[in-house]
């Protein structure tokens, strides 16, 4: 009787663990966004990506629709090449959608917005986005605009 | 002068030689794993001890570490309008460090040091002795099912902590304070790392409870076998064990969250 008691809370004690372990995962992390990985790349190039990183959001129309999976810097045409990862659920894209770096809010993180084109062609796996706008760098803005009013 | 640094030799050599033999008697209760397997009823006995009767002090210690996280991380947020992020703060201090770090020092308070007395005082009254005389090996019999049990609740302990407070952080945020419920949830489910978060925090719980563990048993059979030598082994177990979590703590947290 007694080894009977200690075993069933024993077993308790081991569906508690697996449950706040299922919670932990299903409820507090990004387990159920996972599938965005299953998406198609497409990259773009821009002169300047100013804090983006790594994982943050691509939305088209404020609909998260895949993530940044990585940013590289191109040598060659001495510009940053960022490659995008979109849902496949989100397939019929213009090529000549375009791509801008806009900041969630004053203090948010940086993501990375498309603008869907008119063009009959779809990005596919591998596509180039061509046209992009880079994201804002706060001094060169404040820059510009005292050098403005010095010319006034 | 050549005294003492005698004296100061003969220091060094005998923690080098405790050293050792915590790393020999380690090597020996792994070795002794096989016999847990062939007598399972020990283990689910010791994990009664250890991880059920420990459920309670981790449950409650969760529920208000997470309230008293939600309150004071409002008070600071609502000050950049940032208090939706309250569900971020509460959720990755908690999987990240303090459902890992403050459940190992509570499980070295509450079951190592008991496993240090109990083993310790089976030294003393020469039970171990004993098991030996009757060729049964103690470390099999007793060190290896105490050391299993110790480190299979730690994660499991870690874990339903980590739960408890990010609950308790809901009430206070979302029930007192008047958080978004929507916003407290989906901040936290977009930054929060399945791999990056909560494994890593998997995989601090299961090292402090190796360590924790290791710790506590080997006290219990390194101890002086009288009533002094017993209670200053539970002592050392408990401020061993503490020392030993927070500085593996700094250390895993640079190499986990080091590169970000």
């Amino acid at each position: 009787m007694q080894s009977r008691v200690v075993e069933i809370w024993v077993g308790i004690f081991m569906v508690a663990g697996i449950a706040a372990l299922f919670f932990l995962s299903m409820k507090v992390s990004n387990l159920n966004k996972f599938a965005v990985d299953e998406g198609y790349r497409v990259t773009a190039t821009f002169e300047n990506v100013g804090g983006l990183k790594v994982r943050a959001p691509v939305s088209v129309a404020g609909v998260r629709v895949g993530r940044v999976e990585a940013i590289d810097y191109d040598m060659t045409s001495y510009h940053a090449v960022v490659t995008l990862n979109i849902d496949r659920k989100y397939d019929k894209f213009p090529d000549d959608t375009s791509a801008s770096i806009f900041t969630s809010g004053l203090l948010g993180e940086q993501y990375v917005s498309l603008e869907p084109g008119g063009s009959d062609q779809v990005l596919k796996e591998g596509s180039r986005i061509t046209i992009v706008q880079d994201a804002v760098i706060m001094e060169q803005v404040i820059g510009q605009f005292l050098f403005n009013k010095a010319a006034e | 002068m050549l005294d003492r640094v005698q004296r100061l030799g003969r220091v060094g050599i005998a923690m080098l030689e405790r050293v050792g033999r915590g790393h020999v008697f380690l090597g020996n209760t792994l070795l002794g794993t096989v016999s847990v397997m062939a007598r399972l009823r020990l283990l689910l006995q010791q994990i009664y001890a250890v991880g059920v009767l420990s459920l309670l002090i981790i449950v409650v210690s969760g529920l208000f570490v997470g309230m008293v996280l939600g309150l004071q991380g409002y008070n600071t947020l609502v000050d950049f309008g940032a208090e939706e992020s309250l569900g971020v703060m509460v959720a990755l201090s908690l999987v990240r460090e303090l459902g890992p770090v403050v459940t190992a020092l509570l499980f070295a308070g509450r079951a190592g040091s008991a496993l240090t007395a109990e083993i310790g005082l089976m030294k003393a009254t020469e039970q171990l002795s004993g098991m030996e005389m009757m060729a049964v090996d103690p470390i099999r019999r007793i060190i290896a099912p105490r050391f299993w049990a110790g480190v299979i609740s730690m994660p499991v302990l870690a874990a339903i902590f980590s739960a408890v407070g990010v609950l308790g952080g809901f009430f206070v945020g979302v029930g007192l304070l008047g958080v978004d419920d929507g916003a407290f949830w989906s901040q936290m489910q977009a930054r929060v790392d399945l791999t990056d978060d909560i494994l890593n925090g998997v995989i601090k719980s299961l090292v402090f409870g190796v360590v924790v563990t290791w710790i506590a048993v080997f006290e219990g059979y390194d101890a002086v076998p009288t009533s002094e030598g017993v209670s200053r082994a539970t002592t050392r177990t408990v401020v061993h064990s503490a020392l030993a979590v927070l500085g593996l703590d700094f250390i895993l947290t640079a190499l986990m969250f080091g590169d970000e």
